[in-house]
Parts: structure tokens; sequence; C-alpha cells
């Protein structure tokens, strides 16, 4: 009944997997970076940095998330107050908006293929109002502009519903009663958004934010299904390196250094949002 | 006078009613916002392949089944698909099997070492996991699980076992600590208590959790497409044949990754954001 | 036979001790009430005795045989919890058959015996219920035909009507009382209320930060309390207490009274009466009224009596307005006095 031994019996398969499949690949991806051909060596950063396409692929990484996450941000916003504020229809609303939680980042970039294609919607679209006359070419090699702006739409189409279901979480949290007093005090609905909602979400609003961001820096297949080798970001070059150019090391190197965006990034935001305890609700 | 005093109570009333329109229009803003890309994809999964190549595109499906025949037939289609389902089905046994008694032991006992296991978990999200894939892949090479389903499965499980723990965690933490106690003075020993009233009730809050792994492993595209050559799952499939693959191949394939997964959310609807929300606080 | 003997049992939460070596013994069929504020361990007290816990030190003994090292299910207990604890995905039925399916009796019996407690409990007609479908007060009975069914020789209840409202707490409480007369058993019923104690229990064990402080029937609990915490718990409104100081001849004076009081060797000590054990006029207190509250059968009037506050309940008809000077004559075989720094009885 009150074996000592029953929590750690009950944890230990967990923790083993857990060691063998993510802490010891996770060693030696690190092992990995840091070699080649058994000398320690940091010659992979190099060839990993003065590779042409190093300066496009992180800035194009680093852009992405960069526009996307506010967005994604504000439209979590926005569908978690409307469905906290929904009577009638509110379920089906909220399974509407967490739709895309099922779907792979593969369908969602061909989805958005759809769109864009050049025998797409869009343009099918387009050309019915007469605003084209011929379709257009939304993902070729020459409209990098577009392939990243169609990339932008199919992520936030994708990924908002990530960020809003822990805001809808965040914001069932804070009591009806808070509201009630500031309308009673006077507050617009605007204010009584920005002056108790936001300051209350404060820890749904970090969590949500580091899990988006950390998910950006892996944007993988959306990227591949629509722009192919026409827009590089970090996640497809690693693949590239390990596959095509057939270099473990420097793609190890290349993981390492998603691995480290994402821990800078968290550890800002852990520390820009932090809120005391006493503070929360 | 009457009129005078009715004006205010009729000012108020009506603004509210505006607020409710604006409510209800950005709700159906939003939603057709999800669901239109869906469907646009649908239309052409269920038209013949001149049709999904043509332009202009026509907004109505066809409902022929010529893309979706050609796709079923089309060389290791039918394989992939099978290939994900086992591989899916996998990850959701080893999920709930080393998660579920994890995310029971850590809402039951307090114990040295909890925090570090916690911390454990935690950890593993802020790493972009499927970067695991490269070293695992030589580990399996040398083991003989590269390019098994049971391999996949491994990584895949590593991606879902923190969400198995956390929700089987707050799962467990909702069911009072009273019943269980009640059942042993009852007669009960730990495990006839647990099977008797602890896992009925929590029955359908696992379920959904199994679904949910399932779902994670049924869309994950990264460390597919590195795992797996020969037994390649869909999402691998579709990734390397991006380049080659015709159109309404590529549409039909996003359709079967979408389908199924707009199943399992509907399934786990009444989890979802308890289960999302939860999972990440 | 089912005889509780707690012997020496002490209980640590980390650097926190919640009970510190607590002896304690009830005889067969005695209905014991732990009585105390939150904290105090009368909660911990039983769930060590249940089964829920372990102690730090010590020893429990149910029926002659030692138990501490035992899980609940061997100890001959049953236990109605204070969230009633009632298995949400059951019947009412199977939930009061529950323990006895446990013990694998035969389907008959087992009818038997959940028809008879359901009856006894009034809920005859919810058996085939879900406790979701149930009020609170039903969800309790159901607690209590459970623990009933299982015939058990010791029945613990953990603060079981204080989740209830008022009307019906007065109203279980009296059907408690008749119920588990009736059936014999030993019981430990623990409660923060002490007109609830005073109701129920052939003894009470009043509890203060982890120690037994006095354990005596309720009316010597009342008129004798063994110390001032026991005084102050117990009596609504609560005892009232007066510095006294020595006097020659081994008297004291109380707010300008002397009065024959115990020996001590304290220049100061306190003087204690309970609010309806004074009578106002004749040789008594110096008190200056302050409020007057008409309760209907009587008036509790609150005064100013050597600085400190005094309640006295005096008769309806009493004519008293606020700024009275009057004098409050204490009974003299009820006069009680405690110990300043000890806090005993003298």
């Amino acid at each position: 009944m009150h074996g000592k031994a029953l929590p750690y019996l009950l944890l230990m398969p967990a923790t083993l997997f857990l060691c063998i499949f993510f802490l010891y690949p996770f060693a030696l991806v690190a092992f990995e970076a840091v070699t080649r051909d058994g000398a320690f060596t940091f010659d992979n950063f190099r060839t990993m940095a003065g590779s042409w396409k190093f300066p496009v692929t992180v800035r194009n990484t680093l852009l992405l998330a960069a526009i996307v996450v506010p967005i994604q941000l504000t439209m979590a916003l926005l569908m978690a107050s409307v469905v906290s504020r929904l009577e009638t229809g509110r379920s089906a609303a909220l399974y509407v908006f967490a739709i895309p939680l099922g779907i792979s980042d593969l369908a969602a970039g061909l989805i958005w293929l759809a769109i864009f294609d050049q025998s797409g919607f869009l343009n099918t679209l387009l050309s019915s109002l007469g605003v084209v006359d011929r379709p257009v070419m939304f993902l070729g090699y020459q409209s990098k502009l577009t392939i990243f702006i169609a990339v932008a739409l199919a992520e936030i189409w994708r990924a908002t519903a990530i960020m809003m279901v822990i805001l809808v979480a965040g914001m069932g949290l804070i009591p009806k009663e808070y509201y009630e007093a500031a309308e009673v005090f006077g507050a617009s609905p605007w204010q009584r958004f920005v002056r108790i909602t936001l300051p209350l979400l404060r820890p749904s609003l970090q969590t949500a934010i580091i899990l988006r961001v950390i998910l950006a820096f892996e944007v993988f297949a959306v990227v591949a299904a629509l722009g192919g080798t026409n827009l590089p970001v970090l996640m497809g070059e690693t693949y590239n390196w390990q596959f095509t150019l057939q270099d473990r090391n420097v793609a190890a190197a290349s993981a390492l250094l998603i691995l480290a965006i994402s821990i800078g990034f968290t550890l800002f935001f852990l520390r820009v949002l932090r809120v005391p305890k006493e503070a929360r609700i | 006078m009457s009129v005078a005093t009715e004006t205010p109570v009729a000012g108020i009333a009506d603004a509210h009613k505006a607020g409710d329109w604006l409510l209800i229009a950005t709700a159906v803003l939003l939603c057709v916002w999800v669901l239109l890309p869906i469907y646009l994809l649908i239309v052409n999964a269920l038209s013949s392949p001149d049709q999904v190549t043509a332009f202009p595109k026509r907004f109505f499906p066809s409902f022929d089944l010529g893309s979706l025949s050609f796709f079923i037939n089309f060389a290791g289609v039918a394989r992939a698909l099978w290939n994900s389902v086992i591989v899916a089905t996998l990850t959701m046994i080893l999920a709930i099997g080393f998660g579920a008694p994890a995310g029971y032991a850590l809402s039951r006992f307090d114990f040295p070492g909890k925090g570090t296991f916690r911390f454990l978990v935690l950890m593993t999200r802020a790493f972009p996991l499927p970067l695991l894939a490269l070293p695992l892949a030589v580990m399996f090479i040398r083991t003989g699980l590269d390019d098994t389903a049971i391999g996949l499965a491994l990584v895949h499980t590593t991606l879902a076992l923190p969400f198995a723990v956390l929700i089987t965690f707050s799962l467990f933490s909702g069911i009072p600590v009273e019943l269980e106690e009640a059942a042993w003075t009852l007669g009960c020993t730990r495990w006839q208590a647990f099977r008797k009233v602890i896992l009925p009730l929590a029955l359908p809050g696992i379920a959904a959790s199994a679904v949910f792994a399932f779902t994670i492993s049924w869309n994950e595209v990264f460390a597919a497409a590195v795992l797996t050559i020969e037994n390649r799952t869909l999402t691998a499939f579709l990734l390397q044949s991006l380049g080659e693959s015709p159109l309404y191949l590529k549409f039909a394939g996003g359709a079967a990754l979408v389908v199924p997964a707009l199943i399992f959310i509907f399934a786990v609807r009444k989890y979802l954001f308890a289960m999302w929300g939860i999972a990440n606080r | 036979m089912a005889e509780i003997a707690i012997k020496g049992v002490a209980k640590r939460f980390g650097g926190f001790t919640a009970l510190h070596q607590v002896d304690l013994t009830i005889a067969d069929q005695e209905f014991m009430v732990l009585l105390g504020a939150s904290g105090c361990g009368k909660t911990t007290l039983l769930r060590i005795v249940a089964g829920l816990e372990r102690p730090s030190q010590g020893e429990v003994w149910i029926g002659g045989r030692r138990v501490d090292h035992l899980p609940p299910r061997e100890r001959g207990i049953a236990m109605v919890f204070q969230n009633y604890a009632v298995f949400p995905h059951l019947t009412v039925f199977e939930n009061i058959a529950f323990g006895l399916r446990m013990k694998k009796l035969p389907q008959q019996e087992v009818e038997r015996r959940v028809n008879r407690t359901a009856e006894l409990m009034h809920i005859e007609q919810l058996l085939k219920r879900y406790s979701g479908q149930l009020s609170g007060g039903q969800r309790q009975r159901v607690a209590v035909a459970r623990a009933l069914a299982m015939e058990p020789d010791v029945i613990l209840m953990d603060e079981p009507l204080s989740n209830l409202d008022a009307l019906l707490r007065l109203e279980m409480r009296a059907e408690l009382k008749g119920v588990l007369a009736a059936s014999k058993t030993t019981t430990i019923y623990v409660t923060h209320d002490q007109v609830e104690a005073m109701s129920l229990a052939d003894r009470i064990a009043v509890m203060h930060q982890g120690r037994i402080v006095q354990s005596a029937s309720p009316v010597e609990v009342y008129r004798n309390p063994a110390a001032r915490f026991v005084g102050s718990f117990i009596g609504n409104p609560p005892m009232n207490f007066i510095p006294a100081t020595k006097a020659e001849n081994g008297s004291w004076t109380v707010a300008g009274l002397t009065l024959s009081g115990p020996k001590s060797d304290k220049p100061r000590i306190e003087f204690a009466i309970r609010p309806e054990d004074v009578d106002a006029g004749g040789e008594g207190l110096r008190a200056t009224v302050r409020v007057i509250e008409p309760l209907g059968p009587h008036t509790l009037v609150t005064c100013d009596v050597e600085g400190g506050l005094f309640r006295a309940i005096l008769d309806s008809n009493a004519s008293v307005q606020v700024g009275d000077d009057l004098r409050l004559a204490p009974k003299p075989d009820r006069i009680r006095w405690f110990d300043p720094e000890t806090a005993n009885a003298l």
C-alpha cells in the first residue's frame, strides 16, 4: 500500500525510455556536431556557416518566425476571446478553430498549394474577378516574396490553434467577477481586455509564445510543399546536409544551432513574461 | 416624459445587440477562414486528375473518384498508408503504456526525484525532437531497427510521451484521491482500487490521449522521412515524392492525411482544449 | 469486541509535527468525537486509525489486535469521508454493495444488506440512480449506508455533515445518532462543530495543536473544562475569562468581587464563568453595558468588565440599557479557575 518503491517502479519505464531515446541521442547530436572523423573540432560549424545558403537560411527562418508569431498571437487572442464570449455554438466554434491541431504540417502545405498553385484557386478567383489576365506564378523560382507570403499564410492558418487552445484554457481560469467589478467601476470592453484579461493571461501567454516560437524554428514540411528548394530554412537545410550532401556532422551542427536559438528565445520569454507566483490567479 | 426615460435603456440594449452581431460575425468569419482551405483540398481530391490540373478551377467537387483511385493504385501508396497505421498504433500503445503509469505516479505520490522527472519531461518540449531522428538513424542501423515500423514508432513515442505523461497526470489529479481511499477501506488493494474505481473514470481521457498520440504519429513528417526508406509511411512518401508527383496525387495524398485527422480530432473534441491547455501549463 | 487503543501515536510531516504522542482508549461500542479547530490533528489521527496514514511513532490496537502495520482493508473498519467519495460510475446499489462484493459475499446476502441499510438511511427509492443525479444530502446517506452495509467493528467518520446546509445538518445529526446507536459499532467521529460533538458523543476528545487536551463526557467537558482552550472552544457564546488578583486569606479579587478560590503561588490567575451562569443584581462583578442583543428566548448583553469583554445571558425581561452599570453575580458552583501560564484548571 505504501511501498516506497512503487512510484519509482511506475516511473521507470518512462524514464528509461526518455533516457535512451532522448538524452542519449541528444548527447550524440552534440557529440557529432563537435567532432569530425573522431577529432574534436568546430569545423562543422564553420562549414555550415560558410555555405552560400547559410545567411539566407537563417534570415528566412528568423524572419518567418518574427512575422508569423505576432500575427498568430493576435489571431489566437481573437479566437480565444470569441470562444469565451460565445454562448450558443461555443463547442462547435471551438472544434472548428481547433481542427488545424490535427493537421500535419505537410498536409497544411499541400492545402495551401491547392490555393497558390498556378492552376489553383487563388488564380481562379483573381481571373474571374478580372484582376489578372493570365494565371500568376506565385510559387515560381523568381517569386521568392510570394512564396514567403504563401508559407507565412499557411503557417498562420495551421499553427494558430496551438496558441488558441492554451489561451482558451487560461481565459477560462479568470473568474467572471473580475470583469463584472471592472464594469461596475466604469471600464469599457477594450479597457477590460487590456487591463484585466491580458495581465491575468500572462502565464498562458508565456507558455503559448514559447511553445510556438520553438515550433516556428522547426518549420519544415510546409516550406517543402510550397517552396521546395526556393525558400531555404534551417530545418530543411539540416535535412539536406544529412541526406543530399551526406554530411552527418554538419547536419548535427545545424541541429545544435536550431536548439541554441530555441533555448535562447525560451529563456528570453521566460524572463520577459515572468509572473511572480503571488500575482497569479 | 415617458419617451425620455425609455431611450437610455433602449440605447444600452441596442449596444448589446450590436456587440452580439459583431461577435457572431467574427466567429463565422474565423470559421470560414479555417474551413475554406480544407474544403478546397477536398474539392481537388474529389475531382478527376484533369480537373485538378485544369484552369480555371471549379469551386465545387465533381465527385469524380479519379484522383483518389489513381492515388490508391499508385505504386507504394497503399503500403505507405498501412505503414502509417501500424506506426501510429504502436506509438499509441507505447506512449500510453509508458506514460499513464508515470502520470499516475506523479499525481498520487510525493517523492524525491519528482521535480527532476518533471523537468526531464519539460525539457523534451524545448527541444526540436524530430532532429533526434538524425543520430537515431545511425543507432537504428547498428541495431537493425532501421527502416522498421517499430523504430519509427519509438521516435514518435518520444514525441508523444511527454504529452501522455502530462495529460494522464492532470487526468488522475482530477480524480479525488478519496475515491481510492474509500475503495481501500472497502476491501481493495491498491491495484484493485485502480482497476475498479480510477480506470473506469479515467478511461475516456486515456482514450482521448491515445487518439492524440496516434494523430501525432500519423502527422509527423521529418523523422518519418529520415528513418524510413523501403517501409515509408504516408508522410514520408508524400514528402519524398513532392518533386516528381503530379498535382492530383499530391492533393489526394493531402486529403488522405487530413480526413482521418479530422475524424480523430472530432472524436476527442471534448478533451481537446483541456488536454492541450493543461498539458502546456 | 472492538475496543480501540491509541498508544503514544505521533505524526510528523517533514518538519511539522501534526500529532504529539497521543494516547486514547475507546471502549467497545462507544461513540467518541474528536473535536477541535482546523489543523489540530483530529483528521490525521482518524486517518492513522483507518490506515490511510502511517504513524511516525506509536501503536494502534483494534479489538485486541495490533493494526498499525496493516492496510485499511485488514482492520475491520469502514469510513465515511467528508466529501462522501461516492463512486460516480456506479449506481447507488452498486456503491453500497461495493465492499460486500469485495468480500465475495453471495448475491442474496448482498441484496439483503444493501436493501436493509438503504431503508435505514431512507434511500431505497434511489438505488438505481447515479451519484451525479443525487443531492449532497442524498450522497451523504449513500456514503453512510455503504459503510454500515459492511457491518464493521469500527466506523470512522470524517466531518460527514460539514458540507451540508444548516437545516439538513440538523436533520442528519438526529438520524445519524439513531442509526449508529442501533448498529452497535464503535464510532470515531471527527468534527469542528462543538454542537455536533455535544449532541452525538458518549465522550469528546478535545484536540488542540496535535494534543488531546481533555477527553470526557459532553457534560463534563462543558462544566469542568480541563484547560482554558476547552472552556473557550466549547459553548456558544464562549466562556468569559477575567484576571483575578490575590487577596488575603486565600481569596481572590475579580472585578471588584472577592471570592474564595484555589490555592496558588501565582499572584494572578484567571477567573472563568459561562455567560448563562451569571445573574444581574446583588453581589457581583462590576460591569458596564456596551451592546444589547435581544435574541428572543434570552438577551445577550456584552459588557465591559475590568477593561475586557464580558458576555452575559440575561432573562429577556431584564431591563438594561447601554451604559448601565450592572452587578453580575456568578453562580458559585459554576466558577472555574485557570493557571494563566499553563492554561490548566486549578
